[in-house]
């Protein structure tokens, strides 16, 4: 199958500090692919890459045969992906209806009350029906991060990109918000999930890839990357994060 | 005389009235009209500082730099007085509206540029993800975050401007304070001048008041 993310020797350096340092990934349709490793390897940069919010320094992206440049319509690329922000990032002076039905209006051009007709659905199947009408700062941070995860879906993205969702919850939240991920896992859409919650990445994962200082180290089923890691690196991270 | 007579003399109040309420009407539509332009400049002005292409963003700083240093009465002196000589011969109060909003627009500058910088990076970013274009990336998500973190800066600056239209008196513009000085003049007596001080404070006090109010509510929120 086609990859509908096609990415190829990328390279991003922050001052002296080499974020990437030629990563090339594949992503074919319908697969949920989560990224994993130590803080500082990467894994957000690959992914804020894809959508351009940092330009790459070399190495070429392609979505869905968009090629991701300098110059290049970012809007079309973007329309096609949607993004799920660690810290949530919801529009704190609009309802949370509008926050999720707001792009489909100013981007995709639908009607204010189509794109609100979506946006309650949408809302519904993450189960937020009660709470439509509130603001973001009423809403508990499991709640948000749903309403980020709705608004995303808004846009019928081709592809969904995952910042740590739920690295900035609380414990007891992180369940519900790994929960309407896992289900949208099954609906066929493309996913790219960095995450730190490793039950959710051997649960939900068509395939693992571990990094390690801006480059892929190792890739592949979770079963085999969690139970028979062949690079030292790995193993020292699945230690470090599975010992307690 | 008692004190009374000399400084809140009924009669004379009531008879260099009318000449109040003429300066006073010009006062507001002055105020206004100034505040109004400065706002609007002062926004175009921080929107081409942040996000210009470079030529535009050189002259926006070197404009809100300039109109921060000088003093506005020399400005209003200099549009009133030496344009003329370069065949440019406006009306006070055109003159008067175009110093003050000049200068407020550098000042509201700075604050609107302030206010944009203060919307939380995610915001920019959630925006830009979305695919929303630079405009409705401005007007949709930032713009409405950031005038309400400027609320109190911009209607303390909204008040200075409002005071500093008393300047426009300079140039023979029939402001509240320069009938009053008129009316003083006329009947020989110092009450129009203080009726004049209390109006000015009567419709800023609540102004005043109301900065403190904003200020604090938005202390809380942060918190």
């Amino acid at each position: 199958m086609a990859a509908i993310i096609d990415i190829k020797g990328i390279t991003k350096t922050f001052g002296d500090f080499r974020a990437l340092d030629g990563v090339d990934l594949q992503v074919a349709e319908g697969e949920i692919v989560v990224i994993i490793g130590p803080s500082g390897s990467g894994k957000s940069t690959l992914i804020r890459c894809i959508n351009q919010l940092e330009e790459h320094d070399g190495g070429t992206i392609t979505v869905d045969g968009h090629a991701v440049q300098k110059g290049a319509d970012l809007t079309a690329i973007r329309t096609e992906l949607g993004m799920v922000f660690q810290s949530f990032n919801l529009f704190p002076h609009l309802s949370v209806l509008r926050n999720v039905a707001l792009a489909p209006v100013r981007v995709r051009g639908l009607s204010w009350a189509d794109a609100e007709a979506r946006a309650r659905k949408l809302l519904e199947r993450v189960g937020l029906k009660d709470h439509i009408e509130k603001y973001p700062a009423q809403l508990s941070g499991g709640q948000q991060q749903r309403v980020g995860i709705a608004r995303a879906l808004a846009m019928e993205p081709k592809v969904l990109l995952f910042d740590e969702p739920t690295s900035a919850l609380d414990p007891e939240m992180v369940g519900e918000v790994l929960d309407v991920i896992q289900q949208l896992a099954k609906t066929g859409v493309t996913m790219m999930v960095v995450t730190h919650e490793m039950g959710f990445a051997r649960k939900a994962a068509n395939r693992v890839v571990f990094m390690d200082a801006g480059r892929i180290v190792e890739q592949g089923p979770p079963d085999t990357l969690f139970d028979a890691p062949r690079d030292e690196r790995l193993r020292n991270f699945l230690n470090a994060v599975l010992s307690h | 005389m008692s004190f009374f007579d000399a400084f809140l003399n009924w009669d004379v109040f009531v008879q260099t009235l009318p000449l109040l309420v003429s300066g006073l009407t010009i006062t507001i539509s002055l105020g206004l009209c100034a505040i109004i332009l400065g706002l609007a400049g002062g926004l175009l002005l921080a929107l081409l500082r942040l996000y210009g292409p470079a030529p535009l963003r050189q002259i926006a700083i070197a404009y809100i730099d300039i109109f921060r240093a000088i003093p506005l009465l020399v400005l209003l002196v200099v549009i009133y007085y030496a344009l003329p000589f370069a065949g440019l011969r406006l009306t006070p109060f055109t003159s008067a509206t175009m110093a003050l909003s000049f200068v407020s627009a550098a000042y509201s500058a700075e604050i609107f540029r302030a206010g944009i910088e203060g919307v939380p990076k995610g915001q920019f970013e959630a925006a830009r993800a979305l695919g929303l274009s630079a405009y409705r990336r401005m007007s949709d998500i930032i713009l409405p975050q950031a005038v309400k973190l400027v609320i109190p800066p911009i209607t303390s600056n909204s008040i200075n401007v409002f005071k500093d239209t008393a300047l426009a008196s300079v140039v023979a513009m029939p402001d509240l304070l320069k009938q009053a000085t008129q009316a003083q003049a006329l009947s020989a007596n110092p009450t129009p001048l203080i009726s004049a001080a209390l109006i000015y404070i009567a419709l800023l006090l609540p102004l005043v008041r109301l900065v403190g109010i904003f200020e604090r509510r938005l202390a809380a929120k942060g918190r």
